[in-house]
């Protein structure tokens, strides 16, 4: 080996070794796992198929949770994405202050899931019925975390309130990329602001929007932070004549599975939840794409 | 007349978004107030202006004081976890983006091909094999990985090396090969070409990197939990805030608090390096 390409080598082997470390042969091992009956105790493990991956979908929790995941990132793609070019917009009109507009409504992004279920917690469960109280208002005296059918809601805005700056940043770069006489040839040209954003603005930004849907879109299907220390997962709900928990996502019903030391089955889950993830990001960014081009 | 009434529009959006920002970072807000409250204050008077402001201190005091949960080391090794993490991935994830760029081989291509690839993995599905692979390394290597600092630093450099490589990757291509052929010429050896040309020119993107993963390294909660346990000898501030509500359940005095603590270092740097944050975002969103 020529000496220079070998130190080039001995400059990828860092990097490269954890990687395969702490990502490669984990995932190859969580595979396997998957097929085995890994209970986490015993220290044998002997392969048994793909029984768990056909057991788990008969789960009425597991099957719960899936949907809720769903709901919950379908919520949350549409809404951090639309308040998120909203307040792109505002941040680069002419407002006076603009930059510190933007530098507020980024700030909930820098503070961890974990910190911030406990912030609203706190306003869902002590904030909010007090100002209910105050203002007269019954349908805030009652916790929205402590009711089945709304707490996915719950969730949402959390998540909204945390992501929806951080996607306005990505708007922000898009926004400031298209070219200002493009809008000023279509201002004179007589199209008004909406016609100017829907036709003009919105087409020449597919490109964030591939990109901001696919950040959404994984993160909210990930989530687990924010769920546990908001919700828990509760309250309690019924779902198939089954009891469950109404706000334990995926990730959470994953965890609590190999609490119970089922060790195998959490991993089937999670590999369930990787294939899932692989499938509609794949799907997400094939059809952003070909809208991209059709511009 | 239009010019009067078009100021006076712009006058009121102003506002407008001005109450919505307001409104929007209510949720600081109280948090402030309420960890500058006794328990019963805040149960009584939530929304209220607190009583007396020294009680904020008082509260800071009984989170450092505690002997449940022991705040202050947790805030130390989160310090100390976050730094070290940041050199390695910077350092490691820099020389390996640049021998990916600069060797033009099928080897090259296959590892970058792999570290993109990675990306899509939730870390769900590496979670639990992971510590069981972690254990059997470090018996095998006769060095503690798991409840030590060195596993959770040698697990972010791996955690880490995807993006921070492609983010990497993207900024050399872009670095003209003279710079290096000359210095080559004037008798550099590799290593020195990089350390002493390339890696200097990275510096904005470097920031991007840090950024980045400083954010994510601070906040993360369960990588550590796995590695280091709930109540291990190392900890993390996101695990001492979750042991703290989990030892005094709705004492929202001290929970608050405790959140308060872990915030500030965060938003203070934010404030004072807001713009090259808010930059680093954008570069690393975009790439």
């Amino acid at each position: 080996m020529h000496n220079s390409s070998l130190t080039k080598f001995l400059f990828v082997v860092p990097a490269l070794f954890a990687f395969i470390m702490v990502m490669v042969v984990p995932f190859f091992f969580g595979l396997y796992y998957s097929m085995t009956d890994w209970n986490g105790v015993s220290e044998t493990i002997s392969f048994v198929g793909l029984i768990h991956f056909f057991k788990v979908f008969t789960e009425p929790g597991f099957l719960y949770s899936f949907l809720i995941t769903g709901a919950f990132t379908l919520i949350n793609v549409v809404l951090v994405n639309v308040v998120g070019f909203i307040l792109a917009l505002v941040v680069t009109s002419n407002l006076r202050l603009r930059n510190f507009y933007r530098a507020g409504f980024f700030a909930p992004y820098l503070v961890g899931g974990i910190v911030l279920g406990y912030i609203w917690q706190f306003l869902f469960n002590n904030a909010l019925p007090t100002f209910g109280k105050i203002v007269g208002l019954e349908a805030l005296e009652v916790s929205f975390l402590s009711r089945s059918d709304n707490v996915i809601w719950a969730m949402s805005t959390v998540n909204v309130w945390q992501y929806a700056g951080y996607i306005m940043l990505i708007f922000i770069a898009a926004i400031q990329s298209v070219p200002a006489s493009l809008m000023e040839a279509a201002k004179v040209d007589g199209a008004g602001y909406f016609r100017r954003t829907f036709r003009i603005l919105i087409p020449m930004m597919a490109n964030a929007f591939t990109i901001s849907l696919f950040l959404t879109l994984t993160t909210s299907f990930k989530q687990y932070d924010m769920n546990l220390t908001l919700t828990n997962g509760g309250p309690a709900a019924r779902f198939f004549d089954e009891p469950v928990k109404a706000s334990q996502l995926l990730a959470m019903n994953i965890f609590d599975t190999a609490r119970a030391n089922q060790m195998a089955e959490a991993q089937a889950k999670a590999v369930i939840l990787f294939v899932a993830l692989v499938i509609v990001s794949l799907l997400q960014v094939w059809v952003s794409k070909s809208k991209e081009v059709e511009q | 007349m239009t010019k009067r009434k078009f100021h006076l529009g712009r006058f009121v959006a102003e506002i407008v978004v001005l109450v919505l920002l307001l409104i929007f970072l209510i949720p600081f807000f109280l948090v402030v107030v309420n960890s500058a409250k006794t328990s019963k204050d805040i149960l009584f008077d939530t929304l209220g202006w607190p009583a007396n402001w020294n009680q904020l201190g008082t509260n800071i005091g009984l989170i450092f004081g505690n002997h449940t949960v022991h705040y202050a080391a947790a805030f130390f090794d989160s310090v100390v976890i976050t730094v070290l993490s940041l050199a390695v991935i910077v350092l490691f994830s820099a020389m390996c983006a640049w021998a990916l760029v600069r060797t033009h081989a099928a080897w090259a291509t296959i590892v970058f091909f792999l570290f993109v690839a990675a990306m899509v993995i939730p870390f769900q599905v590496l979670m639990f094999p992971l510590v069981r692979w972690m254990r059997i390394l470090g018996e095998f290597i006769h060095v503690p990985t798991l409840q030590s600092l060195q596993g959770v630093v040698f697990a972010y450099m791996g955690f880490g090396a995807p993006l921070s490589i492609f983010i990497f990757h993207g900024f050399i291509k872009n670095i003209p090969y003279e710079l290096e052929e000359s210095a080559k010429i004037d008798g550099a050896s590799e290593a020195g070409t990089f350390f002493r040309i390339v890696f200097p020119l990275l510096q904005s993107i470097i920031i991007t990197v840090l950024i980045l993963n400083g954010i994510w390294i601070w906040n993360d909660y369960l990588l550590p939990l796995l590695l280091l346990g709930s109540n291990g000898a190392v900890q993390t501030l996101p695990i001492a805030v979750t042991a703290f509500a989990g030892a005094y359940l709705k004492q929202w005095d001290l929970i608050l608090t405790s959140t308060l603590i872990a915030m500030v270092p965060v938003i203070v740097l934010y404030l004072f390096a807001q713009r090259y944050i808010i930059k680093g975002m954008i570069d690393g969103a975009i790439k």
